[in-house]
């Protein structure tokens, strides 16, 4: 027995009390989808867990006018006040059920009991209670005085971190006085589901909160809906792009975080230490499933034997697994098709001439499941140097000089997260400020908290989310009448300039 | 007794690259002019075609780094000499404008100085909007977390058609300038006249070449090459309200351009920090604290 081999520590399920069936949650109660309702399971034993409603375009249109109603009615004219104890309520009630909800995350998502126990439910809690407190200082937000609400926010959201991701766009949004639709992934209803209970808890009114579950045609329909003000997406950039363009010219506000291909940058004077660890974090996390993984390792050439071994080393020591067991590092993979993506991209780039490895591991038969990977070897033109994997795949490319580090970090048209690891100061700012990436962490990775904004820059989205800049995407100015007058303005018409001479 | 001296009329030239050339495809058009005025009642401008807005990518492009590089006080400066060298050159100004939008001098007039002192107050900005518009943010745990703007690369933009061809091109460009952006602009169909002498104000105040290139032409022509171009990472549709803006937006989501909408009314790209704010990208640094 190697120090390796922990009994088993499973987190028990008994604290789950599912319902064999979930309905829309829409007008603030469970209702019968029209569409066709699907099966949602766990992916590390492809057993179901429940079965999830299917909304309609009929369902989608009666969610937005719940939330139509419940914007006119009640929380456009709520105090700030009162809105800010509404979201602090669902704070309380997520900190209170918080191992209930990271017990289901992992069910239903696959990740390590420990990320969600520790990481997405915390910030659940976190994101509501720091939303809670802008409600009533908006005055404050950066938009000038008395800055307006938008209406109803069309929000669809991914599978990686559905609790967190709904938090993420529903705090916010409710903060400034918007009422919500929201989507989540059809693989990851599950906590949405258990969130629309908190929401029945902490008797918020009727139809602020809409949650409509379903696929891609669902997430269409509300998105395009003609009634909704806002749409906020985080997901691929391939359906950010549709979403862009199918809302060109509708005044819609949009939002979009999307996909990414982070450069993680290890100097030669890093702490290695950590760095290791860092990378580990950075690509690792979460199955690599992190629209900011750091799944391009940037290394300096004189240390990239070193760094390659001792990473080497380390991941062998990682347990993959029951995403359920307390012991677990790595868990499963969302779905069936994430998988095929992660396989056909590492088959391509075996074929591309770069070299593979991973750890000695026994995955389980059943379910979805990825060895942590590592390609050497690999140029900047290969394609898992340039696609996003969004899986634990680590491409490792190297530098001589920080000029070249920097020209390789911003080599794609991503622009999302980059890490650097370095003991100098005054070079992490340097490079920093040369870096094209929307949040950039030194000498530490993946770090996410409420105060943060968050987003990309190029095609990984635009607008941000977290801290004062997100209120930002579901708030207005006050009016625009309130321009100095100038002197030709009454000249500048309408009109273009007519044929008189 | 001599005669009425013969005057000298401007070739009207695109400005790109800090050069001031032809068109590549040799085609220039008729501006109509007001009769009797100091311009020749009929002036030709260059038509600008697809082959000019792509070589004025090029030159928007390889000026960025240099141009987002400089301080903002120094940003500052130039944009404040551009109001200098613009504020010695009114008469000129005010004449095209009076010719080609049939305005008396005097509110010819007024417009230029309205746009000198636009330049003035955007010039102010440029180091000061990355403090309005930042943040320290503070994160629950050991870091030092930072949110600043900064610019977010070549802007291609539609300027206003209307009335007011001076005032309007500075309200779209200006903006865009102040974060460090560079910027391809189409100008006023109609009446290009003054934009393309702003031009030789632009050469002349230090704003390092490419930085601000300037194509004359139809814009329903030239816009689609602009939006559908990769290497355009924004496009304001200020002056856009009477194409099929609704497809530039639509062709510039392929590559995710940031895209203002159209603007009507006097209004119109009103000054505003917003208008500088909305070419930027925040950029969130976060600086481990080590454990003492």
């Amino acid at each position: 027995m190697t120090f390796l081999e922990y009994a088993p520590a499973p987190e028990s399920t008994a604290i789950l009390d599912l319902k064999s069936e979930y309905g829309l949650f829409i007008n603030g109660e469970f209702v019968p989808g029209n569409g066709e309702s699907f099966t949602t399971i766990s992916p590390a034993t492809e057993q179901k867990i429940t079965t999830i409603s299917c909304a309609s375009e009929a369902d989608v249109d009666a969610a937005v006018a719940a939330a139509r109603r419940a914007y006119e009615k009640t929380w456009s004219k709520l105090s700030g006040t009162d809105r800010g104890k509404y979201l602090f309520r669902i704070a309380r009630l997520v900190q209170e059920r918080a191992r209930e909800l990271a017990v289901a995350e992992t069910l239903d998502n696959g990740k390590p009991i420990k990320e969600s126990r520790d990481v997405d439910v915390p910030l659940v809690a976190a994101w509501f209670f720091y939303y809670a407190g802008w409600a009533d200082k908006l005055d404050h937000a950066g938009m000038g005085p008395n800055p307006r609400s938008l209406g109803v926010a069309a929000q669809v959201i991914p599978w990686n971190f559905p609790l967190l991701m709904l938090a993420w766009k529903i705090a916010p949004a409710l903060a400034a006085g918007n009422t919500v639709v929201l989507k989540p992934a059809e693989t990851t209803s599950l906590t949405a589901m258990l969130f629309a209970e908190i929401l029945q808890q902490a008797d918020l009114p009727a139809g602020v909160v809409n949650i409509v579950t379903g696929a891609g045609p669902t997430g269409s329909a509300l998105v395009n809906h003609p009634d909704v003000n806002k749409v906020a997406f985080t997901g691929s950039t391939a359906v950010g792009r549709s979403i862009a363009r199918s809302t060109a010219g509708t005044g819609k506000k949009l939002t979009l975080e999307l996909g990414g291909k982070g450069a993680n940058i290890v100097f030669d004077d890093a702490p290695i230490d950590q760095a290791i660890e860092g990378i580990v974090n950075g690509i690792f996390f979460n199955q690599g499933q992190v629209c900011c993984a750091g799944s391009r390792l940037l290394v300096q050439e004189s240390i990239h034997d070193e760094v390659v071994d001792r990473l080497k080393a380390r991941l062998s020591t990682l347990r993959v697994g029951d995403p359920l067991d307390k012991n677990t590092d790595i868990g499963a993979i969302n779905s069936a098709s994430q998988l095929g993506r992660m396989r056909e991209l590492s088959d391509i780039g075996e074929q591309e001439g770069a070299t593979r490895w991973s750890p000695d591991s026994n995955l389980p038969q059943q379910g979805f499941w990825f060895p942590p990977t590592i390609f050497t070897n690999v140029s900047t033109s290969h394609r898992i140097a340039r696609d996003e994997i969004f899986g634990p795949v680590l491409s490792v490319l190297t530098f001589r000089t920080p000029a070249e580090a920097i020209a390789k970090a911003n080599n794609t048209p991503y622009g999302l997260s980059a890490g650097i690891w370095s003991d100098k100061g005054s070079r992490v700012l340097a490079v920093a400020d040369k870096l094209r990436a929307g949040v950039i962490w030194a000498n530490t990775f993946n770090k996410f908290d409420p105060a943060s904004p968050f987003g990309g820059y190029k095609e990984s989205g635009y607008g941000r989310e977290g801290g004062r800049h997100g209120l930002g995407a579901y708030l207005a100015p006050a009016s625009s009448g309130t321009a100095e007058k100038s002197v030709v303005s009454a000249l500048m018409s309408k009109t273009p300039l007519g044929g008189s001479k | 007794m001599s005669a009425a001296r013969l005057g000298v009329p401007k070739t009207y030239k695109l400005y790109i690259g800090g050069k001031f050339v032809r068109s590549e495809s040799g085609r220039v058009y008729e501006v109509p002019t007001k009769k009797g005025g100091p311009l020749l009642n009929t002036v030709n401008a260059a038509k600008g075609s697809r082959k000019d807005a792509r070589d004025a990518v090029t030159a928007a492009r390889g000026a960025v780094s240099g141009w987002a590089g400089t301080s903002g006080y120094n940003r500052g400066q130039v944009l404040y000499r551009i109001a200098e060298v613009l504020d010695g050159r009114r008469a000129q100004f005010a004449d095209e404008i009076a010719a080609s939008e049939g305005v008396s001098a005097a509110a010819a007039t007024a417009q230029v100085d309205e746009a000198i002192d636009l330049w003035v107050w955007y010039a102010g900005w440029a180091d000061k909007y990355v403090q309005v518009a930042g943040n320290a943010n503070p994160v629950s745990g050991p870091y030092f977390n930072l949110s600043t703007p900064e610019p977010t690369g070549v802007v291609a933009v539609i300027a206003p058609q209307g009335a007011g061809s001076l005032l309007g091109f500075v309200r779209a460009v200006a903006p865009v300038l102040v974060s460090g952006n560079t910027v391809v602009v189409i100008g006023n169909e109609r009446a290009p006249l003054a934009a393309l002498s702003l031009g030789e104000v632009l050469a002349t105040s230090d704003v390092p070449a490419g930085v601000v290139n300037i194509l004359s032409g139809s814009p329903a022509e030239i816009a689609p090459w602009l939006a559908s171009h990769a290497d355009v990472n924004a496009l304001d549709l200020l002056g856009a309200e009477h194409l099929d803006w609704v497809d530039l937006q639509i062709t510039a989501a392929e590559t995710l351009k940031r895209v203002l909408p159209p603007e009507t009314g006097p209004d119109a790209g009103a000054p505003s920090i917003d208008r500088i704010t909305f070419f930027t990208e925040t950029k969130t640094v976060w600086h481990t604290k080590g454990l003492i």
